[in-house]
């Protein structure tokens, strides 16, 4: 599937800020299941800084914008040829050890009631069944609701509330795939989804299970599913502010206020 | 408890490194000893060099208590210590570089995976990164204990920030300035090069884009830290600037100091802040001591971190156990200086053997330092001993315990007049294109009778240590 990604975020300071630094992490992953044809990542009056790829194989570039600023905006513009490879994240390159993500986050934090979701895998013969179990068991109890939870909801808060968005099912999936003895992690990117008819968000985030033979395998609790060509990956951590593909931080001491605009389409070849 | 070395006496005899002191205290009354007290504490209090003590109320910048007796070792003696120190650095340093690349010793066996990668110390974020030179630890500061003539411990290792050195040449200076025939009568080596030996090794780690002389800053958490002063005499003797976080900014692929003449590009920073609060932009969000965006800067080889983010994996006090491994492993090599024998309460067998002997043990937290959070179980009280013991059980792999040692004593002023109290010894190896070790370190004292706790934080003091010459 050839997907076309336009996303635009803007952030306006209620005064000039006197410089910003961001950290992105808004290139496509590099894997057989996705192929970059075009991308560009631009900032308004903005100098790109030290870029790499990390660890986990994210390409994260640095970004600073001089102030002062009243507004700046991130513009991500591309297209992906994508396929299905069932949520199998193969040919990745990346040098964590996995171990490494079975390490609790802030977000993820345990507690009786992620321990007691934890063993719908208890009866499941092989990891990858336990991991199809995690998620399923994540989808049923936490219902789809935009707005219920906000940004710094945990784990288990958003369990305990029983509703939220993408984010939450993947710290779910994360916290719980964890104390199942999985290492598990974070992945944000992007979703195609007008077909089906369900409003997900095009900016959308999904949980990554390590399983033996099979490596990092993607579970999508929110759809219950397993990522596929309709999926656009980007990058990882242990939850989602790790992960998240903007991370910035302003001289100021004003108040933010941020717009985001996020559109996938498929490209009819 | 077996009767503990005492560097002075020995079967009655003195010792030949301290002859000369032997017939200098005997020259000295108790009204000049008095005299010089007091004079060491005034040009304590005139230079400024003061402890500010964690949770313990009372003077925030009080001074830590210098005892004018000094430490001294063989040449011969040192000649040992110095190649077990370096031995142990390099060995602390191929680990850093092993388990943020290839991890070939978790792979070999040689050392549990989740010891390592499941460490809170372990920065997933520099995981494929090499910091120039190949050195994360570029200060070493190795804590050593004796116990007989020839026994040496290692009691720890601290990889990131170690502090105390400017005691070391402050300890030094007050000593020359009041005693300088002690300086002319005995062969006492300089470590007075420390400082040149510093800038040099942060200057041959500035990163490959820095061409030209390195400008080299230390960054201090501010003046509320409990080692501001040694941020600042630091930066003084190297004769670079010392600066906060809000005093650098990243623009581009670099690093920027705010100076009165505009912005000046950072090749090296020496940080005497943690990880977790380098960067908001990596780690902690909420960081106001840091720098946003610098460790793009540092992981696309724009700056020099030092010690490099991630460095605290290698001096936990789990990791601790596995040091001698590491000497073997990546050096082929024996190791040259020995560790205290270490049970780790995660092990369900140390455990067991833990709790069963817990009156007669040291035991520490694995992140802990500072000597807060520990039981000394022979100096402790049964109610203490069993306190400790509910904190073992609620969270085994967070402590780690050591048989109580019998640390050397050497004599030490007290009220009284002369008397033998227990030091250790930290050195400062210095890590960069070459390794560096001057012919000293920091002697902490325990004051208190008996007490085998030597950090400031717990009433220890510091002397001066002699390494004379051959």
């Amino acid at each position: 599937m050839l997907l076309k990604v336009d996303h635009v975020t803007m952030y306006a300071y209620d005064r000039p800020v006197r410089g910003v630094a961001q950290s992105h992490r808004l290139t496509p992953s590099r894997f057989e299941g996705q192929k970059t044809v075009e991308w560009s990542v631009t900032v308004t009056d903005g100098t790109r800084g030290g870029s790499f790829r990390d660890g986990a194989g994210d390409w994260i570039e640095g970004w600073t914008v001089k102030g002062p600023v009243a507004d700046i905006s991130v513009r991500v513009a591309g297209l992906v040829e994508t396929s299905d490879l069932a949520g199998v994240l193969r040919g990745h390159r990346e040098q964590v050890p996995p171990e490494c993500y079975l390490r609790e986050s802030l977000a993820t934090r345990m507690d009786t009631a992620l321990l007691k979701l934890a063993k719908a895998a208890d009866s499941a013969p092989d990891p990858l069944s336990a991991a199809h179990a995690l998620s399923l068991a994540v989808s049923d109890a936490i219902a789809y609701r935009p707005g219920a939870t906000h940004a710094k909801t945990t784990a288990s808060e958003a369990l305990a509330q029983g509703e939220g968005v993408c984010q939450d099912h993947t710290h779910v999936l994360c916290a719980i795939a964890r104390a199942a003895g999985l290492p598990a992690r974070y992945v944000s990117g992007y979703l195609f989804a007008t077909s089906d008819g369900v409003p997900h968000e095009a900016a959308h985030a999904w949980a990554e299970v390590f399983l033996p033979g099979l490596g990092w395998v993607g579970f999508d609790a929110a759809n219950r599913c397993c990522p596929d060509e309709r999926y656009i990956r980007l990058g990882s951590g242990l939850d989602a502010q790790e992960a998240a593909p903007i991370r910035g931080s302003a001289r100021s001491a004003g108040k933010e206020s941020l717009t985001v605009q996020v559109a996938v389409q498929s490209v009819q070849q | 408890m077996t009767p503990s070395f005492n560097e002075m006496y020995q079967n009655g005899e003195v010792r030949i490194p301290y002859a000369r002191l032997e017939e200098w205290t005997r020259g000295m009354s108790p009204a000049l000893r008095t005299q010089k007290q007091a004079e060491a504490e005034a040009l304590f209090r005139r230079i400024g060099i003061t402890f500010a003590v964690y949770g313990e109320g009372g003077d925030p910048d009080r001074l830590i208590p210098f005892d004018m007796f000094p430490r001294v070792f063989t040449a011969m003696e040192w000649a040992r210590l110095e190649r077990g120190i370096k031995q142990r650095a390099r060995a602390l340093n191929a680990f850093l570089v092993d388990v943020y690349g290839r991890g070939e010793i978790v792979r070999a066996g040689r050392i549990p995976a989740a010891l390592v990668y499941q460490n809170e110390a372990y920065e997933k974020s520099v995981v494929g990164f090499v910091p120039p030179k190949g050195v994360y630890s570029h200060i070493v500061g190795i804590d050593i204990v004796r116990t007989g003539p020839n026994d040496f411990f290692v009691l720890e290792d601290n990889c990131r920030t170690p502090s105390g050195v400017s005691y070391m040449l402050e300890s030094r200076e007050m000593m020359m300035r009041m005693f300088p025939h002690l300086f002319r009568e005995n062969r006492i080596q300089p470590v007075d090069r420390y400082h040149s030996l510093l800038r040099r090794t942060l200057n041959s780690v500035a990163p490959a884009k820095c061409t030209g002389e390195p400008t080299v800053v230390i960054l201090t958490p501010g003046h509320f830290n409990s080692a501001y002063y040694e941020h600042s005499f630091l930066a003084d003797l190297m004769g670079v600037e010392l600066v906060e976080g809000a005093d650098l900014f990243v623009d581009g692929a670099f690093v920027y100091m705010r100076t009165t003449e505009g912005p000046r590009k950072v090749d090296v920073i020496y940080r005497r802040i943690d990880d977790a609060y380098l960067d908001p932009l990596c780690f902690r969000p909420d960081s106001m001591l840091g720098i946003p965006g610098l460790m793009d800067v540092y992981r696309s080889g724009g700056v020099t971190i030092c010690s490099a983010p991630g460095a605290g994996v290698a001096d936990d006090k789990a990791v601790y156990t596995y040091v001698p491994e590491m000497v073997r492993f990546y050096l082929g090599e024996e190791p040259i200086l020995n560790n205290v024998p270490t049970w780790q309460c995660a092990k369900s067998d140390d455990l067991k053997h833990v709790l069963e002997n817990l009156a007669d043990l040291v035991v520490k937290e694995v992140h802990g330092s500072g000597g807060y959070g520990m039981l000394v179980g022979p100096k402790s009280t049964k109610a203490e001993v069993e306190d400790f013991r509910h904190k073992i059980l609620a969270n085994p792999g967070n402590y780690i315990a050591q048989p109580t040692l019998a640390l050397s004593a050497t004599p030490t002023f007290v009220d009284e007049g002369i008397a033998p109290r227990h030091v250790d010894l930290r050195p400062y190896c210095l890590v960069g294109e070459t390794i560096e070790l001057v012919p000293g370190g920091l002697t902490r004292v325990a004051l208190r009778e008996g007490s085998l706790v030597v950090n400031s934080s717990q009433g220890g003091g510091v002397k001066d240590t002699w390494v004379l010459a051959e």
